[in-house]
């Protein structure tokens, strides 16, 4: 185990290097978060209908969700895809490490880096911030409860693993050079909608609720952030988690069988 | 001799070269544009799910939410496909150093960069406005009389040179950041988020930001209402709502002011 933990330690390091990049970051996410609270603030303004949310969930799921923007999986690992498109991949595959085992870890770091460095921030403004300058209505909510907050984090966990094997399954796609790269630009679009970034899950049609129910990427954004609200109560919390989980070894598992798939048609060029 | 080829000329033919490139890879090109019709078609989605819970947005219905989203994204489209030249300035040009070359042709800077890359592939994102934007027309009671078909050719050209504004601000402020910065993707793609609903659901210092300072406003939602032919709540008279679209074009004019005292303080990066 121990190379691979060295591994997630050293590109940790390399990522927490670009905090100005981090910066920007955190601003843009703040003008984004504001933009949809004023949108769903006059959405809710303009229906006394009973929602399957509240308004104070949906900002629960509005900060969450631009405090952990970096964590959704829509994009590659640029030396990963560098890699694939130089044929340097040659070099990893005589490595004495399992391939999976190696970009998988790297994979998680570049996931988890940036995601750490500007969750913080965001976080500290959506909680104390936004009091501070009179705009206490738009604020991040506490947990529920200290049930909802242990079990919050435990499916980050999982939602981190989850994302970390999703992009895996972009980074393997990127051995089919051109129908790899169409099949990646598409997912900027498809994981914000379906993770529920776009707009809550729970507010999509009632009719839609089963297909939004039954596919992987509702785990990386909806699941962790309606424990948190306490929109997914503390005693269902374990049974999405597991579902979570499942997902997580189901992706894992196609991911490997994708490799191998690949590793037995890349063709290195040069000598 | 080489002589003769006036701007116009010259940059017909960067074009015309840069298109001719991109249909090399047919394939490619292809799936470049439906990843990007895809993408920013998530957003269409979100909005219709809005409205089919909520019911309408305040006074506004989805029709009129729709000709504002169709309206800003077709021209952004626009805007994007011609301006990428600018859009990559910083990365590519003046962190590179590639810039001194630019500087050495005797040519102006702003026809070179212009002619850069022509963008075919956001063809995606512009046919989804321009669909929505029909849609728009077509179930919106309005009463077309001909000055309105003008007026919203002069708030669609008002919307592409402000964006073209924006992507050449961005450029102009790499000479002193060296890095294009993350944070004007907050007008960038973060001013077509805003722009898809009406200002008046925003708060007034948002507003008026969007209105004076960076006069998006100007060029969607103001002209809108005149088409629409409703009272604004904003209480706007008629004639500001069709002489608004004029900001975009004053914007662009200042764009390229910035961009000039920029030029002025450049230093190579060196190679």
């Amino acid at each position: 185990m121990t190379p691979y933990a060295a591994i997630v330690a050293a590109r940790f390091k390399v990522l927490l290097q670009y905090r100005a990049a981090a910066l920007a970051g955190f601003a843009t996410q703040l003008f984004w978060g504001a933009i949809k609270v004023m949108v769903f603030v006059a959405f809710f303004e303009s229906s006394s209908a009973a929602q399957p949310m509240t308004l104070s969930q949906v900002l629960v799921y509005i900060w969450l969700g631009q405090a952990l923007l970096a964590l959704l999986p829509w994009n590659v690992d640029p030396e990963i895809a560098g890699h694939v498109r130089s044929g340097a991949v040659a070099y990893e595959l005589l490595r004495p490490l399992d391939l999976y085992g190696f970009w998988f870890a790297r994979t998680l770091a570049f996931r988890a880096a940036p995601t750490l460095l500007r969750m913080v921030p965001m976080l500290l403004f959506a909680y104390l911030g936004l009091p501070l300058i009179g705009l206490g209505e738009w604020a991040l909510p506490l947990p529920v409860s200290g049930a909802a907050a242990a079990l919050f984090c435990l499916s980050l966990l999982a939602t981190l693993l989850q994302s970390t094997a999703i992009t895996m399954v972009l980074h393997i796609a990127l051995m089919w050079t051109i129908s790899g790269e169409g099949f990646n630009r598409m997912m900027p679009g498809i994981v914000p909608l379906f993770a529920g970034l776009v707009v809550p899950l729970p507010l999509f049609p009632q009719w839609l609720q089963p297909l939004l129910f039954w596919q992987p990427f509702k785990g990386l954004a909806d699941v962790p952030f309606r424990i948190y609200s306490g929109h997914i109560a503390a005693d269902q919390a374990l049974a999405e988690i597991a579902l979570q989980a499942g997902w997580c070894l189901g992706i894992v598992a196609f991911g490997i069988w994708l490799l191998g798939r690949a590793g037995r048609r890349v063709v290195v060029q040069g000598g | 001799m080489a002589e003769g080829v006036g701007g116009l000329g010259l940059y017909g033919r960067l074009v015309s070269q840069s298109v001719r490139a991109q249909l090399q890879y047919r394939w490619s090109f292809v799936l470049m544009s439906f990843g990007n019709l895809v993408t920013s078609g998530v957003e269409v989605l979100g909005i219709w799910a809005l409205f089919d819970r909520f019911g309408s947005l305040g006074r506004w219905q989805l029709a009129e939410v729709a000709f504002l989203y169709g309206l800003v994204n077709a021209a952004f489209a626009v805007a994007e496909g011609l301006a990428r030249g600018f859009d990559i300035f910083g990365k590519e040009f003046v962190r590179t150093g590639e810039f001194d070359r630019v500087l050495l042709r005797p040519r102006s800077t702003v026809l070179q960069l212009a002619g850069h890359e022509f963008q075919l592939q956001r063809v995606g994102r512009f046919l989804q406005g321009a669909v929505v934007l029909a849609w728009a027309i077509w179930v919106l009671p309005i009463d077309w009389q001909l000055w309105k078909w003008g007026l919203l050719l002069f708030a669609f050209v008002g919307a592409v040179v402000f964006f073209y504004g924006l992507f050449i601000a961005q450029a102009a402020l790499s000479f002193w950041t060296v890095e294009s910065l993350e944070i004007m993707n907050t007008l960038t793609y973060g001013g077509t988020e805003t722009a898809q609903y009406p200002l008046p659901i925003y708060r007034p210092w948002f507003r008026r930001f969007f209105t004076y300072a960076v006069p998006l406003g100007c060029v969607s939602y103001f002209p809108a209402v005149a088409i629409f032919g409703i009272d604004d709540p904003l209480g706007t008279g008629i004639a500001f709502q069709v002489l608004a679209p004029t900001a975009g074009f004053v914007f662009f004019a200042a764009a390229l002011g910035f961009w000039r005292l920029g030029i002025r303080h450049y230093t190579s990066t060196g190679s």
